[in-house]
Formats: structure tokens, C-alpha cells, sequence
């Protein structure tokens, strides 16, 4: 066994999805399967190997430094949950 | 008219044998009819259509009208559309209307497409059957209790009941291949790099790539044209000169003509694909497929690729380590969904994500938060990129012997609703074919090369090296010049 139910409550947490204890144990045993399959990678020699980031080896491009993007933002947070003045509306975090 | 091909259509619209108006009328009539029963769309915009309709035969009335002016079309509800609902399968997304097109969405609708829906998928494009979506299951029109494939299931059970003559997807891990060969279609996964990833909403961005269905390579390669070029706005896309991917299929003259048009081609087959595990129906009909190709010329070498058979597990190291950061940005804040009721900030959004996302994608985001968890990079992610380096190498390798790569695009042929949903590990290993072309992004295509004993289509695939669009297309349209297993439709009483 991989995966034991304190993994499955730390990751959630570190992923901050709400996980209760009902649903918990069945979410386990799925991921132990899941890192089952993953752990056939243990047994493969890659001493050496340069790792392979991406499909395409290329340099990232750089753009000139200057502003090319227009104001958006009423057209951006017309999809948000909560807005008011054009700030994003959260639970209060400092008392 | 709704059983021709996209290029068929394309010939009638420009020799005025068909306005645009008449075909999209024709494709509206059609889709109320049957998609209630397919559940292949989430969105229809009718309105607009016939908008985008009249605008392309006024366009074509003035001269200005290319080859897929007045093609009615599907995007996957995965690619961002200006003002029309973009769920991703997806509660988390069910009222979101994009801001803006993704650059394939814009590009089709620069080459004067008629936008008539938005299509299902797996949520998130995290399956291999679209069970996972929140907007339900699509029906496979060849069997309706059986899965269509996923995850661009909606798109390619579309072209499949002749709804659309054509439509977008996304290929993560064999999203279009798998259900296009599920569907008895054609569906083409070009190089990374190739089609802008700009809109379309990110679920592993190493992996990620836009692709076409249509019935024919024909009709893929017509999409590809409009789908492909730079954008300074996808730091992958590729800054390449033009190609025109329907060149091939139009040249005549050697080797294209004759009864070999194929004398050139060595097609690699690797003893890996053809194992035991696979159908004996799916092997049969690869053989028929092999006799053809070999009969239009092809020969077929032998060729190895050791590390192949890895790429399922790599894949759901790096997959759902990207997506576990790429989906972080769903919060409950910017866009999405938010929990009605929550204590403070933290508390909103782990209810927001518990509520939004369903088990199959929550699944993944907590295997990529463990992986790249504190102490856990070495053992999980870098080594999945070592394996993926060796997989990268093995094809490298074959194709110093070959020119395309040959074999199954699934072990099996669609499996029916509920087989796999209790096993997660067997559903990933129906993308045991798919998932390499996209750890190494080079192109690969599924096309149809027959029917199981039960009746449900039978897919091919022809992988090619890097860049090798235009080339896969070419054979591929090759051996649908000599066969027709690509103009069987499903009988659809409805």
C-alpha cells in the first residue's frame, strides 16, 4: 500500500478540496490503485537520462517590454462570482 | 446531403449546388431530431448559425469564399468561445460564458465555418469514455449503450451520426484518436506546437493539443489549414512557415498515381502493438488494413519500441501533475463555481472545489498535488520525465526504418456504460496506443479499418515523426481512395 488515509487527507488539504470521512477511504483505495500502475516506473534503470520537460525543445521567446494589453477587466470579472468596484469579493481574512 | 463528407460538402457549396443557409437548416433538423437520443451536444446556438450561414453565402455571393466558407462546425466545449457558453464538462463551468475565441476557434471562424454548438466531453477532458461528464454520458450512435470513447466523445459521436461534417477536439492522452476509432471516424492529432493552445482551457499544457474529426483525412486536413499557425500568445506554438496539409492528396503524377500510390512508404510495425490484450476482431481487421496498404504499394518493416508500454504510467505522473497546478486556478473567485455556504476563505475554496469537480478529476488533481509534494518530485515526476525521455528515443530510433507507424488506436472496440467506471486503472489502460504520441507531441491519427463481430467500428492508427502531418494525412487518404469502411454510418432509428 502506497497511499494511506493521512495522504489522502494532507493532499487534499495541500489541493484544498473538501473531502469527508465517508468519501475518504474510497478515494484511498482508487489513488493506491492508481499508484500501483505509477510505481512500474521504480523498476526502469534511468540512470543518466536526461529528463524530458516537453514535446518540443525549444527556447521560451521574449517579447519587448511594453504594454500591449487594453484594459479588460469589466469583461474579465462579468464572470465572476462576486464583484463589487472592480475588486473580486473574498471572506473577510484579516479581523 | 448529411451523409457527405466535409469536402464533398465543401465542392457542392462552391459549385452553388447547396447554399450554406440550406445546410445548416438541414444540420439544425437533423441535430433536434437526434441529438436528444446521442447527447452529443451541451450547447446549440441556432440562432447564430443561421447568422454565420447567410454571412457565408453573402461572402461567397461576393467572391470571397474558401473551402470550409459556410462548413457548419462543433468545437469541444474545452476551446473558449466569444460569448457563448464554455462548460468543459464541467459543473464547476456550467454558466461560464467565454470572453474571448481560442486561437482554433478564431482561425475556423476566419475561414468562414457556421459555429452550430459546443460538444461534450469527459469533464475536463480527464476520461477515455465521457462518463465523466457532469452534462452526462454521450451514446455511441453505433451502439446507444455503449461509450462513444472520450474525451472528445461529443465531437466524435457528432461526426460519427452525420450531425456535423466536422468538428474540433483536444488530444491529452489519445482524446480524439481513441474516440474517433470508438465512433468509425476520422480523427487527427497534429505535432505539439502545431495548433495555438491559446483558449483552450489547460489540462496538462506539456500534453494539450487541438485536432480535427471529420469523416475523411481529406476533411481533417481541410480544418488543420485553418486550425495551425504561430501565436505569439501559446509560448509553445511553433513559429513555422505555412503548410497547406491538403497538398499531398491533391498531387498527381508518381509515386501518387497508379495502382501502387503508396511504393514509397515503409510502414513500422512494433511487435509491442500487437501482444496479447488486444481483441482478436481488433487484430483481425489491422491485418486486413496491413493487406491493403501492402497492396497499394507499402512495405511493412519491424521495428521496436521497448519502452512503449511505459507510457501509460508516465502519462498519469506528468498529466495529472500539470493538471493539478493548471486547476488550481479554479477557485471560486475569478470564475466558476462558488459554494453556497462556506466559514472563511480556506473553507470556500475547498467546498467551491469539492462541489465543482467531479471524482474523476479531483482523483487527479490529488494524485499531481502528491507527486509534486515535498520529497516526492525525484521519485514521481522526474522520473516519469526520464521514462518519457527513453519512450521519446525508441521512436526516434524507429524511424531511422521507417516512414509511419502502424497499429491499433485501442485494444477494444467501445465497451459498454459502467464497464470500467469502478476500475480507474483499467480505463487508463484503454490508452495504452494513444498516450506516447503525446509524451513525445509528435502527430498520429485514428482512421476507420472495420467493424467487431458486434458491429462497432474498428480504428487504426498511422503515427508519424514530427512535423509529418501532411505525409499521415496523404496515406491515410490513400487507403480511403481504396477502401470505404470511412462512408459507413450507423443505421440510427431515431
Amino acid at each position: 500500500m502506497t497511499i494511506s488515509l493521512d495522504d489522502v487527507h494532507r493532499i487534499a488539504h495541500l489541493a484544498r478540496i473538501e473531502i469527508d470521512a465517508t468519501e475518504a477511504e474510497e478515494v484511498r483505495a482508487k489513488l493506491d490503485a492508481i499508484f500501483g500502475l505509477i510505481n512500474e516506473l521504480n523498476a526502469i534503470d534511468t540512470a543518466g537520462v536526461v529528463p524530458m520537460a516537453h514535446a518540443q525543445d525549444v527556447a521560451l521567446p521574449l517579447r519587448e517590454d511594453r504594454v500591449t494589453e487594453t484594459d479588460r477587466h469589466r469583461l474579465y470579472q462579468g464572470v465572476a462570482p462576486a464583484v463589487e468596484d472592480g475588486l473580486y469579493l473574498v471572506p473577510k481574512v484579516i479581523e | 446531403m448529411m451523409t457527405s463528407s466535409l469536402a464533398d460538402l465543401s465542392r457542392a457549396l462552391a459549385e452553388r449546388r447547396l447554399s450554406s443557409v440550406e445546410l445548416t437548416q438541414a444540420v439544425l433538423e437533423r441535430i433536434a431530431r437526434i441529438n436528444p437520443t446521442l447527447n452529443a451536444f451541451v450547447t446549440i446556438d441556432a440562432e447564430h448559425a443561421l447568422a454565420d450561414a447567410r454571412a457565408a453565402d453573402a461572402r461567397r455571393a461576393g467572391g470571397e469564399a474558401g473551402p470550409l466558407n459556410g462548413i457548419p462546425i462543433a468545437h469541444k466545449d474545452v476551446l473558449m468561445t466569444a460569448g457563448l457558453r464554455t462548460t468543459c464538462g464541467s459543473r464547476m463551468l456550467e454558466n461560464f460564458v467565454a470572453p474571448y475565441d481560442a486561437h482554433v476557434v478564431a482561425g475556423l471562424k476566419r475561414a468562414g465555418t457556421v459555429l452550430i454548438g459546443k460538444t461534450n466531453m469527459d469533464e475536463f477532458a480527464m476520461g477515455s469514455s465521457n462518463e465523466t461528464s457532469y452534462f452526462g454520458t454521450v451514446k455511441n450512435p453505433w451502439n446507444v449503450a455503449c461509450v462513444p470513447g472520450g474525451s472528445s466523445g461529443g465531437s466524435a459521436a457528432a461526426v460519427a451520426a452525420r450531425l456535423v461534417p466536422g468538428a474540433t477536439g483536444t488530444d491529452t492522452g489519445g482524446s480524439i484518436r481513441q474516440p474517433a476509432a470508438f465512433s468509425g471516424i476520422t480523427g487527427l492529432k497534429p505535432t505539439y506546437g502545431i495548433c495555438s493552445r491559446y483558449g483552450l482551457i489547460a489540462f496538462a499544457s506539456s500534453l494539450d493539443q487541438a485536432g480535427a474529426f471529420g469523416q475523411t483525412a481529406e476533411d481533417c486536413a481541410l480544418l488543420l489549414n485553418a486550425m495551425a499557425g504561430h501565436d505569439p500568445r501559446d509560448s509553445t506554438s511553433l513559429d513555422r512557415p505555412a503548410e497547406d496539409y491538403t497538398r499531398l492528396l491533391r498531387a498527381r503524377g508518381s509515386p501518387h498515381d497508379g495502382a501502387q500510390p503508396l511504393a514509397q512508404l515503409r510502414i513500422g510495425l512494433p511487435n509491442e502493438y500487437f501482444g496479447a490484450g488486444s481483441d482478436p476482431d481488433v487484430a483481425a481487421a489491422l491485418d486486413t488494413a496491413l493487406a491493403e496498404f501492402r497492396r497499394l504499394g507499402a512495405k511493412i518493416v519491424n521495428v521496436a519500441l521497448p519502452n512503449v508500454n511505459l507510457s501509460v504510467p508516465v502519462y498519469y505522473v506528468i498529466a495529472p501533475a500539470e493538471a493539478s497546478s493548471n486547476l488550481s486556478r479554479f477557485d471560486g473567485v475569478r470564475y466558476g463555481h462558488r459554494a453556497a455556504k462556506y466559514d472563511d476563505l480556506a473553507d470556500m475554496y475547498k467546498k467551491s472545489r469539492a462541489e465543482g469537480f467531479g471524482a474523476e478529476v479531483k482523483r487527479r488533481i490529488l494524485v499531481g498535488t502528491y507527486v509534486l509534494s515535498h520529497g516526492y518530485y525525484d521519485a514521481y515526476y522526474l522520473k516519469a520525465q526520464q521514462v518519457r525521455r527513453l519512450i521519446a528515443d525508441d521512436f526516434r530510433r524507429a524511424y531511422e526504418k521507417c516512414d509511419v507507424i502502424m497499429g491499433p488506436t485501442a485494444p477494444s472496440t467501445a465497451f459498454r456504460f459502467g464497464a470500467m467506471t469502478g476500475d480507474p486503472v483499467q480505463m487508463y489502460l484503454n490508452d495504452i496506443f494513444t498516450t506516447a504520441a503525446n509524451l513525445t507531441g509528435a502527430p498520429a491519427m485514428s482512421i476507420p479499418c472495420g467493424f467487431d463481430r458486434s458491429g462497432l467500428p474498428i480504428g487504426l492508427q498511422i503515427q508519424g515523426d514530427y512535423f509529418a502531418e501532411a505525409q499521415i494525412l496523404d496515406v491515410a487518404h490513400r487507403y480511403q481512395q481504396a477502401t470505404d469502411w470511412h462512408q459507413r454510418s450507423p443505421a440510427l432509428n431515431v
